[in-house]
């Protein structure tokens, strides 16, 4: 059976207990087909709902009804969305664009199996226990679902592109409902508890959720089965579904090094629960095939990753950990306040506010003016509709390297340290040797800065062009969750490695521009501090042409780098 | 009503509990704010407190739970007035609120606002209290409070720190004593919180997964267990829950009691002074929770050893804002305690 099928059985067997799933690689027909073969398999799939782009967070919390209101006189809930797909599912389509509000509100859906109402005057909470089906649209660069929600649900399963169905194989409907009725009766053997902790330390993964899901996950999949006491094959499916694309390194080679365990079988659990001593043998066998099955089933680009050592470093942190935090400009909500004082009036919110209230004031019913008060007034909360993030572009090639790199990391710090204080967001990309990295995608979160500059090394030629190239994509990243990107390079502009990574001063050089008459065309802006030690023709060449103010700072320290930055942010 | 996870149960964790219990000891100590990663029992923690806390004597009838044993300054309108028309008040016993502030909460319902009922179906104007007034002598509890918007967490600190709400609504202008102890939780990962709002919290503490599979197997089976059968897991630590109930209690008396020997105040002052920590708020904050603790382990001679528990909790979260030093908080209150100058003879 396809991972994809028996997902979508375990999901409709124990959707609650699972919690749902990330599904990435784009709203396409198989996304839809698979979201069906999970809600058409659920006992209740007329309980299930779609969450629109861009909710409103009464819509998902709950609020006053108040067309029902005025209608019946009395105050009606509006139970939110959640509460409606009780015992069902939420379809969540284009979930990494979320705001961080609804991220929040469905965290604490999920947490407390419950919708929490209290706002515009009614006070409730609903049963919402369901499991929330996340399709994640992301392009590879871009920010995916929020991790504290990836965190929440069992599954985090990716589309291979072009699968004509990918359900063709998933259980029938009256296979998971016998799994369904047969569920509360299964157990797990002792050592699986275990085991599956176990694989996820090896995995690396931090997050207890996990193991427990696994084993829910292996429970529905025995139930599946027809078994009663889960086995191995039950407990390394869930593993290979749960643990392995939550993996941020690879299981160390077993029995490679010193003959006591390296690491994964545990030391039986203090001796004080009911052990079984001649098992243990069985119990590492059965741990080593639970890692097994879940590095089998790591994802092919997490797996390239993860053997190059190069996601674990990141702090277990796939790229969506940046994507709960920053303003996404879309959403504005409204408060009480003010009008007089520079906010912009919200007429409808205003009305609505002021419409319950009607009767009370002794307005005339049916008919005459509405009696609005200044209690009333609502006005726009916008989320800084100008919110900064700082692109800081740092060239850290040899010519650079040699003198200059630490006074670019000491002007990094004080930036950073700079936008926190304004709650500005940073984002940073350096370049050497064959090419340019994001090193730091666009954050407000100051650990992980700290995190992305401390390691940073330098070194190797100066692919300029690269570089450009990666400015442009983050500054279009930042620009689409609604912020305004301000460049800053740090470089003395002697490009000579060409995008293809080889070398050659013309090629680079031309390469280099060519980039920066795109970038001047999508409206760039910010600065080019040429920190070499003379003031150099090339960059200045490639600064006029993206139209970034120019400054040689030939003997700038990082507090003169800061004070520069930070006219150029005002500035520009 | 749902059935939540027993305080005692939790695996670990044991900066987290500590903090949560001094507050228990002592209100005064003015909240705790909880980091830390994702799945680690921040909100559980929370959230089974009101198991641990001996019910409160209040009076009948009074929205707000107004304390008989306080003195008149402190109740309610409401309760005044009964008072001052000769009513001798029925008091009840009730549990400690623990009241958990939903993300998504609009100010009127916070605040308490007029009644929406009684002024659609009968035109009347009666105030519906809030989530503060519910919250009264108890604890609010903010899980992610870095989500929470701006003009909210101005409107709770406010609150918080002047222990009474004020209404002004639809002509209606009332006041309300609201003393609670505010719980904040968040994960820095997901954006810093304002210095304002980390100083008014009293304590701060740190969590993290634990790295420990021994323990990590023990906290997904606890967990496993308790979600199959809530009731049954819930009776297995009855038992452990009273007994720190009992210990609660048996510390609030012993609170007043404790005497804190000049020396370690000293020392306690030292420490703030290296660290730099800005206005007496920390100073204070220390001294509660030294006396706190010695209350609620019972510590007759309190010595540095008490300092060194609670200098973390009460002082990580003020340190000057050293955005980039590498050391955690915690971190480098342990460095400046081992750097203070030997002690006189307070040891």
């Amino acid at each position: 059976m396809t991972s994809l099928g028996l997902a979508a059985g375990l999901l409709a067997v124990d959707p609650v207990g699972l919690g749902g799933a990330v599904l990435r690689g784009g709203h396409t027909p198989a996304a839809r087909a698979w979201v069906h073969a999970v809600t058409s398999r659920l006992a209740a799939p007329h309980r299930v709902r779609r969450v629109p782009p861009g909710i409103a967070a009464e819509r998902l919390g709950g609020g006053l009804d108040l067309s029902a209101t005025l209608v019946t006189g009395r105050p009606v809930l509006e139970p939110g969305l959640p509460a409606l797909a009780h015992e069902g599912a939420l379809v969540i389509p284009m979930a990494e664009r979320l705001s961080t509000e609804a991220v929040g509100l469905l965290t604490q859906v999920m947490d407390t199996r419950s919708v929490r109402t209290e706002r515009d005057g009614v006070s409730a909470v609903r049963p919402a226990a369901c499991a929330l089906l996340l399709l994640d649209e992301a392009e590879p660069d871009e920010p995916s679902v929020a991790a504290s929600l990836a965190d929440r649900v069992a599954f985090d399963l990716r589309l291979p592109p072009g699968a004509a169905d990918p359900v063709a194989d998933a259980p029938s409907i009256g296979e998971v409902a016998a799994a369904r009725e047969r569920l509360p009766g299964v157990h797990l053997p002792p050592d699986a508890v275990s085991a599956l902790v176990a694989a996820a330390a090896s995995l690396g993964v931090a997050s207890l959720r996990a193991a427990s899901f696994a084993m829910r996950a292996a429970r529905a999949h025995a139930a599946l089965a027809g078994r009663d006491l889960a086995n191995g094959d039950d407990l390394a499916a869930a593993a290979a579904l749960v643990l392995g694309p939550r993996a941020t390194r690879l299981p160390l080679p077993p029995e490679d090094e010193a003959p006591p365990p390296p690491e994964p079988p545990p030391p039986s659990s203090e001796s004080d629960q009911a052990a079984e001593p001649p098992g243990a043998e069985e119990e590492r066998e059965l741990a080593e095939r639970v890692v097994d099955a879940a590095t089998a089933a790591i994802p092919p680009d997490l797996l390239a990753l993860l053997a190059a050592g190069a996601a674990g470093a990141r702090g277990g942190g796939r790229q969506g950990d940046a994507s709960t935090e920053g303003p996404r400009g879309r959403r504005v909500g409204t408060r009480r306040g003010d009008p007089r004082r520079g906010a912009r009036l919200d007429l409808l919110a205003t009305i609505r506010a002021a419409v319950p209230w009607q009767r009370l004031r002794g307005a005339a019913p049916g008919g005459g003016a509405l009696a609005v008060r200044p209690d009333d007034f609502r006005i726009q909360r916008r989320w800084r509709p100008s919110a900064t993030t700082t692109i800081l572009v740092v060239d850290a090639s040899g010519s650079t390297a040699l003198n200059r790199l630490n006074e670019a990391k000491g002007a990094a710090e004080q930036l950073l340290a700079a936008s926190y204080v304004r709650r500005d967001a940073v984002a940073m990309v350096t370049f050497r040797g064959a090419g340019a990295e994001v090193v730091l995608p666009p954050t407000r979160a100051l650990a992980r800065a700290k995190r992305a500059l401390a390691g940073l090394p330098g070194g190797g030629g100066t692919p300029l062009a690269a570089a450009l190239d990666c400015i442009a994509e983050v500054q279009r990243q930042v620009r689409r969750a609604g912020g305004r990107p301000v460049v800053l390079i740090l470089s003395d502009g002697r490009a000579n490695v060409t995008r293809a990574g080889t070398g050659g001063r013309p090629v680079a050089h031309a390469e280099a521009l060519g980039v920066a008459r795109r970038l001047r065309a999508d409206r760039v802006e910010g600065a080019w501090l040429d920190i070499g030690p003379r003031p150099s023709a090339v960059a200045q060449e490639i600064a006029d042409t993206m139209g970034l103010r120019y400054l040689p700072l030939p003997i700038a320290d990082a507090a003169a780098i800061t004070r520069v930055a930070t006219l150029a942010r005002d500035a520009a | 009503m749902r059935i939540v996870y027993p305080f005692s149960a939790i695996v670990g964790q044991d900066e987290m509990k500590l903090a949560l219990l001094l507050t228990a000891v002592e209100p005064a100590l003015g909240g705790v704010m909880v980091f830390g990663d994702r799945g680690t029992g921040k909100s559980t923690a929370v959230r089974a407190l009101p198991a641990l806390l001996p019910t409160l004597p209040a009076h009948a009838g009074c929205a707000f739970g107004c304390d008989p044993a306080a003195g008149q300054g402190e109740w309610c309108e409401g309760c005044r007035r009964r008072h001052a028309e000769g009513e001798a008040i029925p008091t009840i016993e009730r549990p400690v609120p623990v009241v958990d502030l939903p993300l998504g909460a609009t100010e009127d319902r916070i605040v308490g606002a007029l009644d929406l009922e009684r002024a659609l179906t009968r035109g009347e104007k009666v105030f519906e209290p809030g989530l503060l007034a519910r919250a009264h002598r108890g604890f609010l509890y903010i899980d992610e409070v870095n989500l929470l918007e701006d003009h909210l967490v101005d409107l709770l600190l406010d609150v918080a720190a002047s222990g009474e709400n004020v209404v002004e609504r639809e002509g209606l202008s009332l006041r309300h004593p609201a003393r609670f102890v505010l719980v904040g939780s968040g994960n820095p990962e997901e954006g810093d919180l304002r210095p304002q709002l980390l100083d008014r919290f009293g304590l701060a503490v740190e969590v993290s997964t634990p790295a420990e599979v021994a323990e990590r197997i023990e906290i997904v089976r606890r967990r496993d267990a308790f979600d199959r059968d809530p009731e049954g897991f819930a009776a297995l630590w009855h038992a452990a829950d009273a007994a720190l109930q009992d210990q609660v209690r048996t510390a609030r008396a012993r609170l007043p009691l404790v005497e804190l020997p000049m020396p370690l105040l000293e020392r306690a002052s030292a420490l703030c002074v290296a660290l730099g920590t800005d206005g007496l708020r920390g100073e204070l904050t220390l001294f509660r929770a030294m006396r706190a603790l010695a209350a609620l382990d019972g510590i007759a001679e309190p010595d540095d050893a008490l300092l060194a528990r609670v200098a973390p909790l009460a002082l990580r979260h003020r340190l000057r804002r050293d955005p980039l030093d590498e050391a955690t908080a915690g971190a480098r209150v342990g460095r400046a305690l081992a750097t203070l100058p030997a002690p006189t003879a307070a040891a």
